[in-house]
């Protein structure tokens, strides 16, 4: 009897150290991605920097920036390493310093982010839209809209008439932000917790695949619709090229002064080369010959130059 | 330690959210493991009790499915349910029958391997009174299974344990929906990817505890067994 307490406590303290270490873990999150931060003397390669740059899945899914990245890498002598993620985790990474610069989408994050003193300032890149994509049938009411609150409260009525879906991303990214200020914009402030919506907390193309899987409504931004569109039979564009559904996209150098390691020479070149015209005239060509149409828009109102 | 603090809190009050989502895992892996043992059971006890031609061959199977990666069955489950799928009518895809269907398959391996160990390991001279005393085959598989009970548990366990901390194939076929197939560990994926560590820590101990308790107990049950 003694034999078997003593080896329950025993095996009560192993789940204690178990626990502990998890939370331990925890505990050093935020401390550990200091040390993470990337430091140029780390690299070998002489006279060759390093440039880390968090960025949203749209960019990165729909191939634009290995149309632009690798000259740039050329011109200055850099390595950039793309770090692709949602908008709202992008930003996460430039607040703990585990990046040099963030290419992003949601303008209200972004300015808070410059306002905090986590980036020096934001300067605009381009843009591109968002569309509403769902099943072919049925969804000419929802065309026929005037504007974005008609065409939502007409997708509602329909999906609530044909008990279908909406597929939200759910992950905070720059188009969940997006599509939750649709929902304001229409005036159906209840929205997340109506029997149609479904938010998943995937990415972009994760969220598409399970719209046209389900047969429901979706919003999404029209790159990776375009890019993604062969395999999607289910899904048509229900409804797009409203005001509300313009989306651009801001660049941000991460502030030297918040995080040692910081790289911010070649992040500040890498804003010289993005607002550059040259490199805006590319942006603007990008997807018209795989797809018929560009992806994105440029937008840079100011060149900036050092 | 901001983490940690937001962890406790959201264990110690009960917040429905976390409380919501482990009801969730611990009801759909049960389901799973219902199926698991039905199927697994009755096969581990044949393939412990009989020899039939291909045995090797079925044997072997059961081993490569034992260690199969879970992604792939989740593959598998995605392809059998999507819309151009042959099951797609049903609308099973990122439903929670879609992922009850990939646990299935990815525990029932295990059960019936653990299952045909333990009944193999039952004294044959048992097996032969049974027969002797005119027992048809169904009774004496029914004894053999009572006699390595415990055998029989742990390998029902050990089927909980692959599937309550499976991520792949559940994230491929359940979509992590809020409310609706979000489970403990494609929680955790999301609110990493988020940033939100307290939440993700509170449910790393949660999966951490009941793994642990999990093979707690598959140790106990063995000790017993061998002490018996």
């Amino acid at each position: 009897m003694g034999r078997k307490i003593k080896k329950s406590s025993f095996f009560t303290g192993l789940l204690m150290v178990l626990v502990l270490g998890l939370l331990l873990v925890g505990c050093q999150a935020d401390g550990v991605n200091d040390q993470v931060t990337p430091a140029p003397s780390d690299i070998s390669n002489k006279g060759t920097t390093t440039l880390f740059l968090a960025t949203t899945t749209s960019t990165y899914d729909s191939g634009l920036l290995h149309e632009i990245i690798p000259e740039f890498e050329a011109k200055y002598n850099v390595k950039v390493e793309v770090i692709s993620l949602g908008t709202g985790q992008a930003i996460e990474t430039g607040k703990r310093g585990d990046c040099d610069i963030i290419l992003v989408h949601a303008r209200d994050l972004e300015d808070k982010f410059v306002e905090e003193g986590h980036g020096t300032e934001r300067w605009d890149v381009m843009y591109n839209d968002f569309i509403l994509v769902g099943p072919e049938e049925g969804s000419q009411d929802i065309y026929d809209s005037q504007d974005i609150t008609e065409a939502l409260n007409t997708m509602v009525d329909i999906m609530e008439e044909e008990g279908m879906n909406f597929l939200s991303r759910g992950d905070n990214s720059g188009t969940h932000v997006k599509e939750t200020s649709l929902w304001e914009v229409a005036g159906i402030d209840d929205y997340n917790h109506r029997e149609w919506y479904n938010s998943l907390g995937q990415g972009m193309g994760d969220t598409l695949v399970a719209a046209n899987e389900m047969r429901g409504y979706t919003v999404a931004d029209r790159g990776t619709y375009l890019t993604m569109k062969g395999n999607l039979a289910n899904l048509e564009i229900v409804f797009e090229e409203d005001e509300e559904l313009f989306n651009p996209y801001g660049i941000i150098p991460v502030n030297p002064d918040k995080h040692g390691g910081i790289n911010h020479e070649d992040a500040l070149n890498l804003v010289e080369y993005i607002t550059s015209p040259e490199v805006q005239e590319k942006i603007g060509e990008f997807g018209i010959e795989k797809y018929g149409q560009p992806l994105f828009f440029p937008d840079a109102k100011v060149e900036y130059s050092k | 330690m901001e983490g940690l603090a937001e962890s406790l809190k959201l264990l110690f009050t009960f917040d429905p959210y976390v409380y919501d989502i482990i009801g969730l895992s611990l009801r759909i892996t049960g389901v799973a493991l219902f199926f698991a043992t039905i199927i697994g059971v009755p096969l581990g006890t044949l393939l412990g009790l009989t020899n039939f031609k291909g045995k090797p061959v079925v044997t072997a199977l059961l081993y490569t499915g034992m260690g199969f990666p879970p992604v792939v069955i989740g593959l598998f489950v995605f392809l059998l349910y999507s819309a151009v799928g042959p099951l797609g009518h049903l609308g099973w895809l990122f439903s929670t029958r879609a992922i009850i269907t990939a646990q299935t398959i990815i525990s029932f391996p295990m059960v019936a391997g653990f299952t045909m160990a333990a009944v193999m390991s039952v004294d044959k001279n048992l097996m032969k009174q049974l027969k002797a005393l005119g027992a048809t085959g169904l009774q004496a598989s029914w004894a053999a299974i009572k006699e390595a009970r415990v055998g029989v548990l742990v390998s029902i366990i050990a089927g909980f344990g692959a599937i309550i901390s499976e991520v792949g194939a559940v994230m491929l076929v359940g979509g992590n929906i809020e409310g609706k197939t979000r489970v403990l560990t494609t929680a955790i994926v999301l609110e990493t990817r988020q940033g939100n560590f307290g939440v993700a820590i509170a449910f790393g101990i949660i999966l951490l505890t009941i793994t642990f308790i999990a093979n707690l107990s598959m140790i106990y049950l063995q000790k017993r067994h061998m002490f018996e």
